[in-house]
């Protein structure tokens, strides 16, 4: 990795990240979207979110990919708390007790 | 708006991003020492997470890095990872699309997913806000996260490799993303919109370009939008 590679990769892809941040809000600020438009977006965040995180869940890099129970029950009990309580300190810190506890009884480390 | 109106926002929208800390910190903690143990130097490595502030993406750029991709391949797949935030500006310039410009080109650079999970959320249910109000409760939103994704990575980078594998730092990230997801399941629609978008993004997982995460994100975008329209036929009938 040279210098000139590391900075050409940052420069770009912080311009190109821009450029898809503002994009729409940029482009048509302040127009009416048409309705089959606005039904799409109500499930953008639904639609990427879940699909990111499963196969990180699923297969995590730091069990090389191995399926690993203390991870897979520190995500569900995250979801489940989530779910139930609709609050997300609750359920970041159920899932994180959930994960720490499993790798203690497991003796993963 | 008043001035006190605004600052009340400000501060119900600080409130709300406020837990995102506990994702955030360890988040950059953990690309700080991960980008420095890759031969990064803290100058690169602070540039890094400011001027692109998008951590997954980050994280993807900096795989592909180690194993001296290509910079066209480097710089697409973090696009890629990034294209969902297209979707979230789409869905914030409905709400924010009044506001001025210098503000909007301000929201394009700290729209990322926690900021854009708070924000719409709120603005979902009270529907009646104004857009100086949204506005001011976004920058609220944001205020708290976004400059410590910075110093978490400095911290990253100090600490180095100090950090016990047994805090399974690894594991922050997913936790984080499925305690914004399980809340936003509030109809049928977008619990099936949630499920195709697993499906397909497994069965995909093996395309290059992290492609896969994109066509399944089109394919459960397409199916919240059928469920929710099927719905609504079978209730005027």
């Amino acid at each position: 990795m040279t210098d000139g590679y590391i900075w050409i990769i940052i420069i770009v892809l912080g311009i190109g990240t821009y450029i898809i941040r503002f994009s729409f809000l940029g482009l048509i600020g302040g127009q009416d979207l048409p309705e089959w438009i606005l039904r799409h977006l109500r499930y953008t965040a639904v639609a990427v979110l879940p699909g990111l995180v499963a196969p990180l869940v699923l297969w995590p890099a730091a069990t090389q990919g191995e399926v690993d129970p203390a991870r897979l029950c520190a995500a569900l009990v995250t979801f489940g708390v989530g779910l139930v309580t609709r609050n997300v300190v609750a359920a970041i810190l159920c899932g994180g007790m959930t994960l720490f506890g499993m790798i203690w009884a497991l003796g993963a480390y | 708006m008043t001035e006190a109106t605004g600052k009340l926002y400000y501060w119900m929208g600080f409130r709300a991003g406020l837990p995102f800390l506990l994702v955030v910190m360890p988040f950059g903690l953990l690309f700080g020492v991960v980008a420095s143990e890759a031969g990064l130097t803290p100058v690169q490595v602070l540039a890094f997470s400011s001027v692109v502030f998008a951590g997954a993406a980050q994280f993807a750029a900096l795989q592909l890095m180690v194993d001296n991709a290509p910079i066209l391949i480097v710089v697409a797949t973090a696009l890629a990872v990034n294209l969902r935030m297209a979707m979230y500006s789409a869905s914030l310039a409905l709400w924010l699309g009044k506001a001025p410009l210098w503000q909007r080109a301000l929201v394009g650079y700290v729209n990322v997913d926690q900021s854009y999970a708070v924000s719409i959320n709120k603005f979902e249910d009270a529907p009646d806000l104004t857009t100086g109000q949204r506005i001011a409760y976004f920058f609220g939103a944001v205020s708290p996260v976004c400059p410590m994704w910075v110093v978490a990575t400095a911290l990253g980078v100090w600490l180095g490799d100090g950090i016990p594998e047994w805090m399974a730092l690894d594991f922050a990230v997913p936790i984080c993303f499925l305690a914004i997801i399980a809340p936003m399941m509030r109809t049928l629609a977008h619990m099936l919109a949630a499920v195709a978008s697993i499906v397909f993004a497994l069965l995909f997982a093996g395309l290059p370009y992290n492609l896969g995460l994109l066509i399944a994100a089109v394919i459960a975008l397409v199916v919240g939008a059928q469920v929710e329209l099927w719905f609504e036929r079978r209730a005027a009938q």
